[in-house]
């Protein structure tokens, strides 16, 4: 008897605190693989009793790099319980505040945390496989990363005067409308972003033959995909209706009303991780296994509803006979989605009322529950308040992005680490490829639990027996 | 209020020769002369009642520090308004004041027009020494309009005294003691019940923190009108007749 386990903890150039278990068998190979969420917060708990209209300032708190996506959840499930109708201008306005977000988040992921392995290698010595390591050989990449994220903050550090957890976005609407000179600014920076979305994009594609092997075997496996979309079936990441497609790209379940998500989305348990395991009810525990994000919403929509993404979009889809399936290719839908953003963006501040001063509704509580929805750069977002006739918060339920993906990533990791890991050491080019699989998802621990932590992940290996022969621990 | 009999006294404050009407307080004279003594409790247009002690000053020949809000000024008195163990002092005493509650000033109404917040930023307070208490406190939406948050009230009582002083009605009051204190409406009761209360929101415009708020205001959205206090103070001393 002679199995055991390898861990990597903390896994490394992510949003959170995980670790990763990889369990052998006599033989020496991968027999299963645990990703760990090792965070624990509580927001849920935390906030009962405090009035709902605090609900976004509070769980924006869950995370530093998407709060905008929490804003906006939270905004729409209060706007459900005053049961307003919010001005159209907020609309376009939140709108505006949450495609910039997904371009600064996308720019992040992509240039910041994955770029490295993609352009340093796998296998490339980790002091220099960072951002920094980039900027010394890669100067140019770097500086479009950071130039577009930066757009993307500014934008939102423009309409909130905050970069991180802006106030801006209030039950109702937002709390002041676009200034003439933020649109001006805003339109200015598009043509620079621009560029660089669409250069960005030219290189991954002609890249993309190299990435092969990965494309193999980083997550390529059928699974259904949700998230919203328009009721065309065009791209959408703040309103809509929720889609389930299947590996095959059938659309199996549409126009979904998303308040009534408990219907179709079950949520189990395992007790290695804090991080839930939404599951698609009617398939079951655990073949409702499904995928968000990026690569989900580019696998469920008609078209982007955008001509440059549109362009895109159709190259894309001719990855796979089918739906997409590679989880690689979560950076590819990621590049779409900057530019279809920026094309967004360019049509919100070109839009003759955008400047209305009209920007908020008021009302009390009207309704004792509220359920917000919105695509958050990692995937679909539920945010579910109940409360009592004075508007007190007695329960709320957050379903996060990276929780829907929990399934699949610990399925990933399982895939990358049987192709790679086979001894009872680890190296650290296959410790990489665990964590880069991981990466592709660009998941958010720190939300997925509404957890506390920096970005560590430990990846121990562990005998049959129990007994722990490896770990590594970076962060 | 033009009373041409008063008496003039002179005193020292800070090395800063002052001269003042007998009855004033260290406070009020300290402010004309613009020295600033940091305070929590004491409002313009309130009686005083030196509860929250941030204003302490020393005074030349006393052993204890006193209250500058409540300390009338004397002939010849020597003040000084701040040194090294004043500021240690008042810095300890507004960390105990956030250690007690639940101050979250990320998302507070308050934020950004909090005097609790604006004092400790004054007096440096980067961090609190002493554990936090975390008390469970009820949160009050009962009333139409406004909220009373326990978690932000440090117990200044100016709700209590503008609420008997200035409007009459005496909805509010102090139950418990220590740590346990709490302001209470009527006889302890949800504040939409109240039968005294009149609405007339002066309890949330005194207040220093985000303690009392107008229902509905988002984080740092709530600032407070002050203005309407001296007014009132001045034109009920006015002699109408």
């Amino acid at each position: 008897m002679d199995t055991r386990t390898i861990v990597i903890d903390p896994v490394t150039r992510i949003e959170g605190h995980g670790k990763v278990t990889l369990f052998l068998d006599e033989a020496g190979q991968v027999a299963d693989a645990h990703f760990q969420v090792t965070d624990f917060r509580g927001f849920e708990k935390l906030t009962e009793g405090r009035p709902f209209y605090e609900m976004p300032a509070i769980t924006a708190r869950s995370c530093g790099i998407c709060p905008v996506s929490h804003l906006m959840a939270s905004a729409k499930a209060c706007d459900q319980i005053m049961a307003v109708r919010i001005p159209d201008t907020a609309v376009k306005l939140r709108r505006l505040m949450n495609l910039a977000q997904i371009v600064q988040s996308h720019a992040l992921s992509f240039f910041h945390l994955s770029s490295p392995d993609l352009l340093l290698g796998m296998d490339a010595d980790p002091a220099q496989r960072n951002i920094f390591g980039l900027m010394q050989k890669y100067p140019q990449l770097a500086r479009d990363g950071i130039r577009l994220r930066q757009f993307g903050q500014s934008i939102i550090e423009w309409l909130g005067d905050k970069r991180v957890h802006p106030t801006w976005v209030v039950p109702g609407g937002v709390s002041a409308p676009l200034q003439p000179a933020v649109r001006d600014r805003i339109a200015a920076g598009l043509l620079e972003a621009f560029t660089i979305a669409q250069r960005t994009l030219d290189w991954f594609k002609n890249n993309l033959e190299k990435y092969q092997e990965e494309a193999r075997n980083f997550g390529n496996f059928p699974t259904l995909f949700m998230g919203l979309v328009t009721p065309d079936g065009e791209l959408e990441h703040y309103h809509g209706r929720l889609r389930f497609t299947d590996a095959n790209g059938r659309v199996i379940a549409d126009a979904l009303d998303p308040t009534r998500y408990m219907d179709y989305i079950g949520e189990a348990v395992e007790p290695f991780s804090y991080l839930k395991s939404p599951y698609y009810k009617p398939l079951g525990y655990p073949d409702g296994i499904y995928r968000v994000g990026p690569l989900a919403r580019l696998n469920i929509i008609d078209r982007c509803g955008t001509p440059k993404a549109d362009q895109e979009w159709a190259e894309f889809r001719a990855v796979d006979r089918r739906a997409v399936l590679s989880s690689f290719y979560y950076h590819y839908a990621r590049l779409i989605e900057i530019l279809y953003a920026l094309e967004r963006i360019l049509q919100i501040v070109n839009d003759p009322h955008i400047l209305d001063k009209h920007v908020r509704a008021t009302a009390g509580v009207n309704a004792l529950e509220g359920i917000g929805i919105s695509e958050a750069p990692r995937g679909t977002l539920f945010h579910h308040y109940q409360v009592d006739e004075n508007g007190l918060i007695r329960r709320v339920n957050m379903i996060i992005a990276t929780g829907h993906n929990n399934l699949a990533m610990n399925r990933s990791v399982l895939q990358v680490a049987r192709r790679y890991v086979r001894s009872d050491r680890l190296t650290e080019g296959m410790l990489n490829r665990v964590e880069a699989v991981i990466r592709a998802y660009d998941p958010c621990l720190s939300c997925s639990t509404h957890a506390f932590g920096d970005m560590p992940l430990e990846v121990r290996l562990v005998g049959p027996d129990g007994a722990v022969l490896d770990a590594v621990r970076r962060g | 209020m033009a009373n041409q009999n008063v008496k003039i006294v002179t005193l020292v404050i800070d090395g800063k020769d002052v001269s003042a009407q007998q009855g004033q307080t260290i406070m009020q004279v300290a402010r004309e002369a613009g020295i600033y003594i940091p305070y929590m409790c004491h409002v313009e247009g309130l009686s005083n009642i030196g509860a929250c002690r941030l204003c302490l000053v020393e005074v030349q020949g006393q052993r204890r520090l006193l209250p500058a809000c409540t300390t009338e000024v004397a002939e010849g008195m020597v003040v000084t308004t701040n040194n090294e163990r004043l500021r240690k002092y008042r810095q300890m005493i507004v960390e105990m004041m956030f250690a007690e509650r639940n101050h979250v000033c990320a998302v507070c109404v308050s934020n950004g027009h909090c005097e609790l917040q604006r004092v400790a930023q004054k007096l440096g307070v980067t961090h609190v020494r002493m554990p936090y208490l975390h008390p469970k406190l009820p949160f009050d939406a009962s009333h139409e309009r406004f909220i009373l948050d326990h978690d932000r009230c440090i117990l200044c009582t100016r709700c209590v005294r503008v609420c008997d002083e200035i409007e009459g009605a005496h909805t509010w009051d102090v139950r418990g003691r220590g740590t346990e204190s709490r302001v209470i409406i009527d006889l302890d009761q949800p504040w939409g019940t109240s039968e005294s209360c009149t609405g007339c929101g002066k309890c949330v415009n005194v207040c220093p923190t985000g303690a009392l708020a107008e229902k509905g205001r988002a984080t740092a959205e709530m600032t407070k009108k002050r203005q309407f206090l001296p007014y009132l103070t001045i034109m009920r001393e006015e002699d109408w007749a």
